[in-house]
């Protein structure tokens, strides 16, 4: 299945973004294949709840995995309930990232690692 | 008479001002201060108000009943604050997100959704010596303040004087502290961002068609530029309270200056007076 | 690169004082005023406007009077009391659409609200991004995550190695969008009882979105007693003090003078001010910081 890097650039060679829900784009690619395609992320813009409106709008793809560097709450929660896989934690190269991944290298987080950003929900972690 | 008192600038001395007001006023008139400033309320610490009720305020929310809804994600589609998603055949809802604006559960095709209350703060009213007091607080990690306010405002319409204690800025929450009132007292300090946040204030002040006067705080060599441009502005400058350390001191332990400095309590009621002169009221509507 | 968030809870403890003396200090760094209701930072840096934007938050309803059949439908509906007499009060609507939705003739359009501008300058003390929200308006906290998006950017840009964001006062939401994903909260009080009640306040905010915060409390000599309470407040809480500020009319006179006050004087809370710099980053820079990095996990 396609996994969505959140990205800085528009290719391969860009960094990893390190937020989720305010990402200018997202790249979304077949891990086998290494085809790619650039989505730009409309939910950026929104006033609240940004990574809420970007995971649904990213869903829609049919990933099986978002690779980032921080997602909240709300947006973890929204993957989640999608059956999207969620790793955090992931930065640098973005090819690198997903060779990476593909070898096993990160673990799918349990829960949101940061409490949300530039948004109004309440951070599950404590 | 409804005053609000309000500032632009954050610490200029709006607490101090309602809460001596208050107390100079309550011999005379019959009088309550509400304490709107719902994320810091501080006016209890000066007024130490015997608490006789505490409520829960909430907003409304909405609830997915999962045996009617299909989801088609109409819901979703119109909410504009994000705070419903639907993925698949779950629901997810976002209450931290929801303004309460109910269109979800209008346009549910399925009429599937509800609404429930959703706690973001607490209403308490109380007395303390002949004044009637009411604070709204926002519950930490909420964000919306601006409900609250609303609530503490809801009240019947009243003989006497109401005194508004707002928050600082000019938001949403400010802005419905200041509404509908009959007059709104501008507590500035005589520095570059006084003047600067106080000329935000004013425009804000404005837009809502109120009519307003200037006190300064903590006056002292340079009050001219806040005079000057009270002058430019048509505004009356109705009290001046100097820099002094008694009154600073005064403050930090918690009194108003009609407690501590019983010379101040004729100059609140001179205040209150010519606010009275200024919005045409005439005492008698509001004394004892 | 490292954030701090000056914070207070209480207005006029001396956040914007501290955070104009930080840009002086510090040597490599963007500004940020998140302070977007009543933005003063400026004030003291004379900056040069490089960039202005509009910022659209959020949507406001708009009727149009040819095709409104006056039905009042909208005005039933809405929750914001926002439609009287088939105009739409700007200030009261809060852009949910409803009203669009629900008019049988299609008379109300909604149009993007523009709520503020937002700006990068240029200032002898590096760039600084700030905004101004207008009057009445939501979206405080979008507008907030403007200026701290583009001021993450700069220092990306730039290589620089701090973000020094001068805070709003309160615990509401724009005080939410400049503390979430900050590296620290600096939080500045002051020895007055509503201080140290707003304090406590701001304290719970940061913990509960996970974003480590140390205290400073200015003027601490004004009320020593009250002081202490404040320390034990602090201690109890675990919350670190990282400095106590004396009072110093020279801070006042460099107000006065637009000028921040490590450049204007070397009066004692000037060279306490230093101090505070040099802790703060100090602490930005440290690693793990005294207390565990696990604050992902809640723990202080």
């Amino acid at each position: 299945m396609n996994i969505a890097i959140s990205a800085s650039g528009l290719t391969l060679d860009a960094e990893v973004n390190p937020r989720f829900g305010r990402c200018e784009q997202f790249i979304i690619l077949d891990p086998e294949t290494m085809q790619f395609k650039v989505l730009v992320n409309t939910g950026q813009s929104a006033g609240g709840g940004a990574g809420i409106a970007t995971a649904q709008h990213i869903i829609k793809e049919g990933i099986g995995a978002v690779l980032t560097g921080n997602c909240g709450p709300n947006a973890h929660q929204v993957l989640t309930a999608a059956g999207v896989e969620v790793v955090t934690g992931v930065s640098g190269n973005i090819r690198e990232a997903v060779e990476l991944y593909k070898s096993g290298g990160y673990c799918p987080s349990s829960q949101a690692n940061v409490s949300d950003h530039f948004g109004m929900g309440k951070g599950k972690n404590r | 008479m409804i005053v609000s008192i309000a500032s632009g600038k954050g610490g200029t001395g709006k607490t101090l001002v309602a809460t001596s007001l208050a107390r100079s006023l309550i011999d005379d008139y019959s009088v309550t201060l509400l304490d709107c400033d719902v994320e810091e309320p501080n006016a209890h610490l000066f007024i130490k108000p015997q608490i006789t009720s505490t409520e829960e305020i909430a907003v409304k929310v909405p609830r997915v009943r999962q045996d009617r809804c299909n989801h088609c994600g109409k819901c979703s589609e119109v909410c504009v604050f994000n705070a419903i998603a639907v993925l698949g055949d779950t629901v997810l809802t976002f209450p931290e997100l929801c303004h309460g604006c109910g269109a979800c559960s209008h346009l549910c095709p399925r009429q599937a959704i509800s609404e429930i209350p959703y706690r973001i703060g607490t209403l308490e009213k109380g007395h303390s010596g002949g004044l009637e007091f009411a604070k709204g607080e926002l519950d930490v990690g909420r964000a919306m303040a601006t409900p609250i306010v609303r609530k503490v405002k809801q009240r019947p319409p009243g003989e006497g004087i109401t005194l508004i204690d707002a928050s600082p800025g000019t938001s949403c929450p400010v802005i419905e502290a200041i509404k509908g009132t009959d007059f709104c007292l501008l507590v500035t300090e005589p520095t570059p961002f006084g003047l600067n946040d106080l000329s935000l204030a004013v425009e804000a002040v404005k837009e809502l068609g109120v009519p307003c006067g200037v006190v300064i705080n903590r006056a002292g060599k340079s009050n001219e530029v806040i005079e000057h441009y009270c002058q430019e502005q048509d505004i009356p400058v109705l009290l001046k309270i100097p820099l002094e350390l008694k009154i600073a001191c005064l403050y930090s332990e918690g009194f108003t200056l009609a407690d501590g400095l019983p010379e101040w309590k004729a100059r609140f009621k001179q205040l209150a007076e010519r606010i009275m002169e200024l919005t045409g009221e005439r005492s008698c509507n509001t004394q004892r | 690169m490292k954030e701090v968030v000056i914070l207070s809870g209480k207005g006029g403890t001396g956040k914007t004082t501290i955070a104009g003396s930080f840009a002086a200090l510090a040597s490599s760094k963007v500004l940020c005023d998140c302070d977007v209701d009543a933005a003063d930072l400026n004030l003291l840096l004379e900056p040069l406007v490089q960039e202005e934007h509009d910022f659209t938050g959020g949507w406001l309803a708009f009727i149009n009077e040819d095709k409104c059949c006056r039905c009042n439908l909208c005005s039933q509906l809405c929750r914001f009391s926002a439609i009287n007499d088939f105009k739409v009060d700007e200030i009261a609507c809060e852009g949910c659409g409803l009203c669009e939705r629900i008019c049988p003739v299609k008379a109300i359009d909604m149009k993007p609200n523009i709520a503020g501008r937002w700006f990068v300058s240029q200032t002898k003390y590096g760039p600084l991004v700030h905004a101004r929200l207008g009057i009445a308006q939501d979206n405080s906290g979008k507008l907030v995550a403007r200026v701290r998006q583009r001021a993450k950017q700069l220092a990306a840009e730039g290589g620089l190695d701090y973000i020094i964001s001068d805070g709003p006062p309160g615990t509401g939401c724009p005080v939410i969008s400049s503390l979430t994903g900050a590296d620290l909260a600096l939080l500045v009080t002051e020895p007055t009882l509503s201080g140290a009640h707003d304090l406590e306040r701001v304290i719970q905010v940061c913990r509960h979105f996970g974003v480590r915060a140390v205290v400073c409390i200015n003027k601490f000599d004004i009320n020593e007693l009250n002081t202490r309470k404040i320390e034990d407040f602090c201690a109890r809480s675990e919350t670190r003090i990282v400095s106590r500020i004396p009072y110093d009319s020279t801070v006042t006179e460099a107000l006065m003078q637009a000028e921040p006050v490590v450049e204007y004087t070397d009066g004692t809370a000037s060279l306490e001010i230093m101090n505070l710099w040099q802790t703060t980053a100090f602490i930005l820079d440290s690693k793990n910081g005294t207390y565990n990095a696990g604050l992902k996990h809640g723990s202080f």
